[in-house]
């Protein structure tokens, strides 16, 4: 079962392969079903071969199918090869069963867009992709992967290309990431240059003869790498921007997998982690300013995708902090739980922006819950399992990484509560501006607009609302706290668990832990509901400072953007038009002046050039002769 | 009175000139061309001549390579002329200057 591993990467490729020549003619929903059927049959097979890894024994469960032999050049040789073991092949069923939801709502969604087939196409490549970068066995291949995400995201994010906040949304986001992947490389550089390897099994085992300082370069570097990928502070802004895209490419690719490529990374060098401690401190100082800084701005912002995006940073700056103390198991189960509720969250917010009319700004919804019941429903579950309250998925993630927390650094532990009352509180500010309160839609559209009739949407819609819902109530279940039950932990073990932060709790710390986490949910949910149930005014709530993203992204405009577009503008006009173009022409000039000069020479008459050759002859023979005497 | 190589070199050297100060002075195009001929001749008369005072066989035989040359250039020169004739009244070499620089 295990030898089926090639063809999960492969189903939505060959979706790919068919959709751009043929993508137009099969039209609208055809091409959307096929995108769809693919990824769906990638998912079936991840739970083929995912049972298959599962009947072996734990110490066994690892299995590497090589393809061939890719590059081998001296002793530089990387095979396209899948390592299948149970960190991948969890990466893998979340990715491709979120991703079959998400394909099957965007034909929904998408479906009176015009260029319907080829967002299916960049959908079923970016699939492919991200699985290429999960189940891939070496570094090499999984930066492929990792471009290959990033390059779908540029095409998404810029899907509607002719919106110039679009394109620009786009190439920032490609900007950005290219800080990031050049650290990527960089640490592959020194990885191949201290281990003469890239295949992950071979560099950790030879990670024993690799000084300390080079693991935290190498890990500091691949850290770059997953700080551009997953928008983490100092490179966070392109995400808020990348809402841009349709809602689903926001759902899939910049909450519930791509982003989550860096933290996945983190997890798969933990024994390079584990090897290089200052640099996984590092990395929860990061994770945990990262995840109250996006947790502060989402507070205050109006467009709804924008307070879903600040919520994505701030919820992959948890599992950084995660990932940073050691505790990857708590890393992923939270990646799992928050890839269900925070795509829920966003195709809920996609019906809700399908309803109307493409309008994103909370302040304009409002009674939304009695005209879109399905939508309110799973948009409260979603609130309420990100937010953590018990007994939904949140409450359990969340809940473990704070347990952790605690046990590392008690700083660290006070920023991830700070966070978890903030995130309850944000996003139940969205939920009571968009279904609760007055129907400020009405008034909004009276001046002229079309009369809007919001309803739920159709079932392509709805059936993934409905499923992602169900799955942020009971995805909890396969990490519960308690001996036996923590399926997950046990399951990741033969990966990450040499390596990681083994705390111990007495079953009264638990309860204490999870009351805590129950009183920080309960305040922020409290404060939500009582500051705006019946208002959208509450300008003491939202403070210019946090409307503006503290300053950090209009910090970046005038120091870095508008330095180089000066010295740009410096270089085009004294370097390129004066100093090379001058060059060239002066070349230019130099001979056209010589020739006005030499050109006089020819007249026109034989008789000169006639005269010329006798000249010739006559110089040629006086030299023949003078040699001779 | 034997004649010596030395009076064919003089002849030689006499027609050269000829040639050459006629292709220099004149203005007719055909008679800048029987000039070129001229010259063309003075140089195969030192080529017999030398062959017969050093009894080499040698430049006799490249008096036929500048024969076969020269006739060869006199159909592609006397080519030229007919058509330089039919465009224009005479052929004064002087009127015929369009590659002036």
């Amino acid at each position: 079962m295990l030898r089926a591993a090639f063809l999960i990467p492969l189903f939505p490729f060959l979706g790919f392969l068919v959709l751009v020549p043929f993508g137009r003619r099969l039209g609208n929903p055809l091409a959307g079903w096929l995108a769809t059927i693919m990824v769906a049959c990638s998912f079936l097979t991840t739970i083929v071969v995912f049972a298959g890894l599962f009947r072996l024994a734990p110490d066994h469960r690892l299995y590497v199918q090589t393809w061939y032999s890719w590059i081998s050049v001296d002793r530089f040789r990387v095979n396209a090869d899948l390592l299948i073991d149970p960190l991948s092949m969890t990466m893998a069923a979340f990715v491709t069963g979120v991703s079959a939801l998400i394909h099957l709502y965007s034909i929904g969604y998408m479906e009176h867009d015009e260029q319907f087939a080829k967002f299916f196409l960049y959908m079923n490549l970016f699939v492919s992709s991200m699985l290429i970068l999960v189940l891939s066995g070496n570094f090499l291949l999984t930066f492929l992967g990792w471009e290959g995400v990033g390059v779908c995201s540029y095409f998404l994010i810029s899907f509607w290309f002719s919106r110039p906040s679009a394109a620009s949304a786009g190439k920032k986001a490609m900007i950005y990431n290219r800080i990031g992947d050049a650290g990527f490389l960089v640490a592959m550089f020194l990885i191949f240059e201290r281990t003469g390897s890239l295949e992950y099994q071979t560099v950790f085992a030879r990670l024993s003869h690799v000084g300390t300082p080079s693991l935290t370069a190498i890990a500091l570097l691949l850290f770059l790498g997953a700080v551009g990928k997953s928008a983490q502070l100092p490179l966070y802004p392109w995400l808020a921007d990348a809402m841009e895209g349709p809602t689903p490419v926001s759902a899939l690719i910049h909450a519930a997998t791509m982003v989550t490529a860096g933290v996945y990374l983190m997890c798969r060098i933990n024994p390079i982690l584990f090897r290089a401690p200052d640099a996984a401190h590092v990395i929860a100082i990061v994770g945990a300013a990262t995840a109250l800084l996006g947790a502060t701005i989402a507070c205050a912002q109006d467009d709804i995708k924008k307070i879903l995006a600040y919520s994505t940073i701030s919820q992959l700056g948890y599992m950084f902090l995660a990932a940073g103390i050691g505790a990857y198991t708590a890393a992923i189960f939270l990646m799992l739980t928050h890839a269900f509720y925070k795509a829920l969250l966003f195709l809920g917010a996609g019906s809700v922006i399908h309803a109307m009319n493409d309008e994103q700004d909370t302040k304009r919804f409002g009674a939304l819950r009695r005209a879109m019941p399905i939508t309110a429903v799973t948009f409260l579950i979603g609130w309420l399992a990100i937010g953590g309250v018990p007994v939904l998925a949140g409450f359990w993630s969340k809940g473990d990484v704070l347990m952790n927390a605690w046990k590392n650094n008690s700083g660290l532990y006070i920023v991830g509560a700070v966070t978890a009352v903030l995130t309850a509180y944000y996003l139940g500010r969205a939920y009571m501006l968009t279904f609760t309160g007055q129907q400020r839609w009405v008034e909004a559209r009276q001046s002229g607009g079309p009369q809007l009739h919001p309803h739920d949407p159709r079932w392509v819609m709805s059936v993934p609302l409905v499923v992602l819902a169900g799955l942020s109530v009971v995805a909890g279940l396969i990490n519960l706290p308690f001996s036996h039950w923590d399926l997950l932990a046990r399951w990741l073990t033969p990966v990450v668990g040499a390596h990681m932060f083994h705390p111990h709790f007495t079953t009264a710390q638990q309860w204490y832990f999870a009351l805590a986490d129950l009183l920080f949910a309960a305040l922020g949910v409290a404060v939500a509901v009582s500051l705006w149930r019946g208002t959208a005014e509450r300008p003491a709530a939202e403070p210019t400072v946090l409307r503006r993203a503290w300053y950090i992204d209009w910090a970046y405009d005038r120091l870095l953007a508008r330095g180089s577009t000066e010295l740009a503008e410096v270089t085009a006009l004294d370097v390129e038009t004066r100093t090379i173009d001058g060059a060239v022409n002066g070349v230019g000039a130099l001979f056209r002046s010589s020739a006005r000069v030499l050109r006089k020479v020819q007249t026109g008459y034989v008789r000169n050039y006639a005269l010329g050759l006798m000249a010739g002859l006559v110089l040629v023979l006086a030299y023949v002769v003078s040699r001779t005497v | 009175m034997s004649v010596n190589a030395s009076w064919y070199l003089t002849l030689a050297a006499v027609l050269f000139t000829i040639g050459a100060v006629g292709l220099l002075v004149r203005r007719n195009v055909l008679v800048m061309f029987m000039c070129v001929e001229l010259m063309l001749n003075a140089a195969n008369l030192t080529f017999v001549t030398f062959a017969r005072t050093l009894n080499d066989i040698g430049g006799q035989s490249e008096v036929f390579f500048v024969l076969v040359v020269a006739a060869a250039e006199v159909v592609v020169g006397l080519g030229i002329i007919v058509a330089i004739f039919r465009r224009r009244v005479g052929a004064t070499a002087d009127d015929i200057h369009n590659l002036k620089g």
